[in-house]
């Protein structure tokens, strides 16, 4: 059987001015406006966002499983990268 | 306020209540049927706006005139002839292009009265006027879109369209038409005349026909009735379904 289903798109929502954007869910639409109107009901109707992204879900790059090793176990141990004695603006957003 | 003006306040209410009710109880029929999961939840969401606003309008009515009467008693126990909604709000959804026709039709229309409305001497419809404004520019917006995408789409779906536009146009007519209500609200700034509405509204049908490769009918007869209390064969039906429950089992709760 032949896929008929629209084109995915990412749907990432701001909370509120100035936080960064979080990755809500998928949607399916034909275009861009479309897009942002489906993204807009199925993820803001509960007053979780000011302002959403929608991107065509083959446009993001996604590092796979193998990668692991050599993405994210070297920072394990290197605890003077974290800046745990001051204040981050990112701290403010939990 | 005088007494004449209150019960025309009152009427006037319900009018708007009943067009959003009467539209919502139609678009809620979608639920589950919608042609994708995205715009059912889109269709209900509507549907939900115009529940929402019908409720704040019978509120009010039911304040004005003082009886006790609650929103649940102007939406279950008033009968065909007692709705004032308007008469496109209550023609059967067809298919989705034939309801997004007449979402396109009204919310253009409800666009251009809340715009209006907004400005009314009552500050209470005022206010209703001011969040009923946001929800239907954001129809407005979702209807246009669909009708320009269909219209402008496949041979089958610019056919869908053209048949829901040749359908429905015969009851915009009933949208614009004014009485005794209206004229007793409009001279102290408290309801819209409707006549200053006809063209933004015209000219936004145009805007949008145009792009969606629609012609405007012309010469229609038009279909009016809403005022009095004189509705279609639909709205008898959809009041049956909406009324029976709490009609079988008066103050029935969840």
């Amino acid at each position: 059987m032949s896929n008929t289903q629209w084109p995915l798109w990412e749907v990432f929502t701001q909370k509120k001015s100035g936080v960064p954007f979080e990755h809500a869910g998928s949607i399916h639409a034909p275009d861009k406006e479309l897009a942002l109107q489906n993204a807009r009901d199925v993820y803001s109707r509960r007053n979780e966002a000011t302002c959403i992204w929608v991107v065509p879900s083959e446009f993001i790059v996604s590092s796979t499983p193998e990668d692991m090793g050599s993405f994210f176990e070297p920072s394990n141990d290197k605890i003077y990268r974290h800046p745990n004695f001051y204040k981050t603006p990112g701290a403010s957003f939990e | 306020m005088n007494a004449n003006q209150n019960k025309s306040l009152i009427n006037y209410c319900l009018r708007l209540g009943d067009s959003s009710l009467v539209l919502g109880q139609r678009l809620g029929e979608w639920c589950g049927h919608g042609p994708i999961l995205e715009e059912d939840i889109a269709l209900t969401n509507i549907s939900l706006d115009l529940i929402g606003q019908a409720r704040a309008f019978y509120t009010y009515a039911g304040e004005l005139e003082n009886k006790g009467k609650t929103e649940d008693d102007y939406a279950f126990f008033r009968d065909e002839r007692e709705y004032y909604n308007l008469l496109i709000c209550e023609q059967p959804n067809g298919d989705f292009g034939q309801t997004m026709v007449r979402q396109f039709l009204y919310s253009a229309f409800c666009y251009y009265f809340y715009s209006a409305l907004k400005k009314s001497s009552d500050a209470r419809l005022a206010a209703l006027a001011d969040k009923s404004l946001k929800e239907v520019t954001y129809h407005l917006r979702h209807s246009s879109e669909w009708l320009i995408r269909l219209g402008d789409g496949t041979a089958e779906s610019h056919r869908r369209v053209a048949d829901g536009v040749a359908d429905l146009w015969c009851f915009t007519g009933d949208m614009f038409v004014m009485d005794d209500v209206d004229s007793a609200l409009i001279k102290d700034g408290i309801a819209v005349d409707l006549n200053a509405l006809k063209m933004p509204w015209e000219n936004k049908v145009k805007e949008v026909f145009q792009l969606a490769k629609l012609s405007l009918p012309e010469n229609v007869f038009m279909i009016q009735g809403s005022r009095d209390g004189k509705h279609t064969e639909h709205l008898g039906h959809l009041l049956t379904e909406m009324q029976a429950l709490p009609r079988a089992f008066p103050g029935a709760q969840w």
